[in-house]
C-alpha cells in the first residue's frame, strides 16, 4: 500500500497536469445484486478510496446517478445521503428484471501557471472559458468522461438496461451482469464512443480483502474486436476498471480521459 | 431456462430413433435434513434439479420452501438457494409449475421422479443436484451423477454421498 501510495506520488510529480483524484478509486456497492420475491430493495454505498468498497476516504457524489429499469424506465434512487466518508441510497426494484445504477459525470480539469505559480482548476466545461484567467500560460485542459456503474436483476434476468450508452467508454454485456459464478467463465466487449476498443487494460479487482495477507487482482487487455474474457477465480464482488486517453475531447485542445468503472457480483458455486 | 428446454426438446427430437427410457424408469432420491444443534434453526430450503456435466441445468425437480406464507413473503429468500436460483429457479414460475412442497423438519425423506416426469431428458450422462440453505445458517450443494435412460447395473449401484453440514446422506438410484 505505501509503495503504491509512493508510486502514485511519484506519477502525481513526474506528470503535473494529471487529474489529481486518480490515486483514488470511485465505486458503487450494491449489498446484493440478485433477487428473489415479489419486489426488492438493494441498499448501495456510493465511495471514493484506495481499496474498493471501503468506506474510509470520502462519499461520491450521487448527481447525475440514475436507476434504469428491465423496463427502461428511469427510476430516482431512494432516501440518498452523502456522510463524510461515503454517499447511500436504496435502489427499488418494484418489478421483475434487470436494473443499472449508473452515475455518469462528465468534467474538464486543467492546470495552467499564473506567474511562477501552478494553478489547477476542475468543473464542468461550460464554466472553463471564465475560470482561466487572461495571463495563464502553459494551460492543459483534460476533459473526462466517466461512467460507474453497477447491475441488480430481480427475478428473472433482462437485457434492456444493459443497452450501451454509445457515449464514452463502457461494457456491452456478451455474459450477462447477474449470471456470472465463481469458476465460469465471463465476456463482455469494451465499447468507446460505441465502438470497440481494442487494446485496453480492464482491471478486475475483489473487493473486502481487509483481512487476508494478499488480494485478488486481474488485468486483461482488450481484444481486436473490443473482447474482455476472464475466469471469476472466487466468488465475492468485483471493482473493475478501464481507462482512455485520447484527443478526442469536445473541448478544442483539450486532452480527454475516457472511464469506466463497473461493480460486478459473482456468485459461489 | 427456457433455451436449456428448447435445447433438451430439440436434441430429444433429434435422437427420437434411440429407445426413450421405459414407462418405469425412474430415479429415486433419498435425502436426509440433518438435525443440528445451533442456537437458531429454521428448517432449509432445499432444491433439486438436474445438471449436465458442464453444470448447466436442465429441469428442477423439487423446491422445498415456505410456500404458503402471508403476501408471498417466503420468496424472498429463494435467492439463497443461490445456484438453483441463478441457474433455474429466476426463470420458473413455480405458483404455476408444481414443483414447490414445505420446508422439511430433520429427518429422511424419499423422493421418486417418474419417466413421465423426465421424458424430455434427452440421453445422456447428468447429475442429480440437492442444495439447501438454511436461514441464519450455511448452504451446501451435493451432486450424484446418473445416466439416462437408467441401466439395470445403475440401479443395483446407486450413488450414496453425504453432505457435510447442511444436507446428510443423498442416495440416488437411478431404475431402468
Amino acid at each position: 500500500m505505501l509503495a503504491a501510495r509512493a508510486a502514485v506520488l511519484a506519477l502525481g510529480l513526474a506528470l503535473a497536469a494529471a487529474p489529481a483524484a486518480q490515486a483514488h478509486r470511485a465505486w458503487l456497492k450494491p449489498q446484493t445484486t440478485i433477487l428473489s420475491g415479489e419486489q426488492g430493495f438493494v441498499a448501495v454505498d456510493a465511495g471514493i478510496s484506495d481499496v474498493p468498497f471501503l468506506a474510509d476516504h470520502q462519499p461520491m457524489r450521487l448527481d447525475g446517478l440514475t436507476i434504469v429499469g428491465p423496463d427502461g424506465v428511469e427510476r430516482a434512487p431512494q432516501n440518498p445521503a452523502t456522510g463524510k466518508l461515503r454517499s447511500t441510497f436504496d435502489a427499488a426494484l418494484p418489478k421483475p428484471g434487470t436494473y443499472r445504477v449508473a452515475a455518469v459525470t462528465q468534467g474538464a480539469m486543467a492546470s495552467y501557471k499564473l506567474g511562477e505559480e501552478t494553478k489547477r482548476w476542475r468543473g464542468s466545461a461550460a464554466e472553463l472559458a471564465s475560470a482561466i484567467p487572461a495571463g495563464a500560460t502553459e494551460v492543459k485542459v483534460t476533459e473526462s468522461v466517466r461512467r460507474i456503474e453497477t447491475f441488480m436483476t430481480l427475478g428473472a434476468p433482462n437485457a434492456t438496461a444493459l443497452k450501451p450508452s454509445g457515449k464514452g467508454l463502457e461494457f456491452e454485456f456478451i455474459t450477462h451482469p447477474s449470471d456470472l459464478a465463481a469458476g465460469a467463465p465471463a465476456q463482455f466487449r469494451l465499447l468507446l464512443d460505441g465502438k470497440p476498443a481494442a487494446g485496453v487494460d480492464v482491471d478486475f479487482v475483489l473487493g473486502e480483502t481487509r483481512y487476508r495477507a494478499t488480494g485478488v487482482e486481474r488485468t486483461v487487455k482488450s481484444a481486436a474486436d473490443g473482447r474482455v474474457k476472464i475466469t471469476w477465480p472466487e466468488a465475492g464482488m468485483y471493482w473493475v476498471e478501464a481507462i482512455v486517453r485520447d484527443d478526442q475531447a469536445s473541448i478544442p485542445g483539450a486532452q480527454r480521459s475516457a472511464s469506466y468503472v463497473a461493480t460486478l457480483e459473482v456468485q459461489p458455486n | 431456462m427456457s433455451s436449456n428446454r428448447v435445447l433438451a426438446s430439440a436434441l430429444a427430437l433429434g435422437v427420437s430413433a434411440i429407445p426413450a427410457a421405459g414407462q418405469a424408469a425412474q430415479l429415486a432420491v433419498s435425502l436426509e435434513v440433518p438435525q443440528l444443534s445451533v442456537a437458531e434453526y429454521h428448517r432449509p430450503y432445499v432444491a433439486i434439479w438436474i445438471e449436465r456435466p458442464d453444470q448447466s441445468a436442465v429441469k428442477t425437480l423439487a423446491v422445498w420452501w415456505e410456500k404458503d406464507k402471508r403476501n408471498n413473503e417466503g420468496a424472498k429468500y429463494l435467492d439463497e438457494l443461490r445456484q438453483w436460483w441463478r441457474k433455474s429457479g429466476r426463470s420458473l414460475d413455480l405458483k404455476a409449475d408444481g414443483l414447490s412442497g414445505p420446508t422439511r423438519a430433520p429427518g429422511k425423506y424419499q423422493l421418486t421422479f417418474s419417466g413421465a416426469q423426465l421424458a424430455d431428458l434427452a440421453p445422456g450422462t447428468y447429475n442429480l443436484v440437492v442444495e439447501a440453505s438454511r436461514e441464519t445458517g450455511g448452504r451446501e450443494v451435493v451432486r450424484a451423477p446418473f445416466v439416462w435412460p437408467p441401466k439395470a447395473a445403475q440401479a443395483a449401484k446407486p450413488a450414496a454421498l453425504k453432505g457435510a453440514r447442511e444436507l446428510g446422506a443423498v442416495t440416488l438410484a437411478a431404475k431402468p
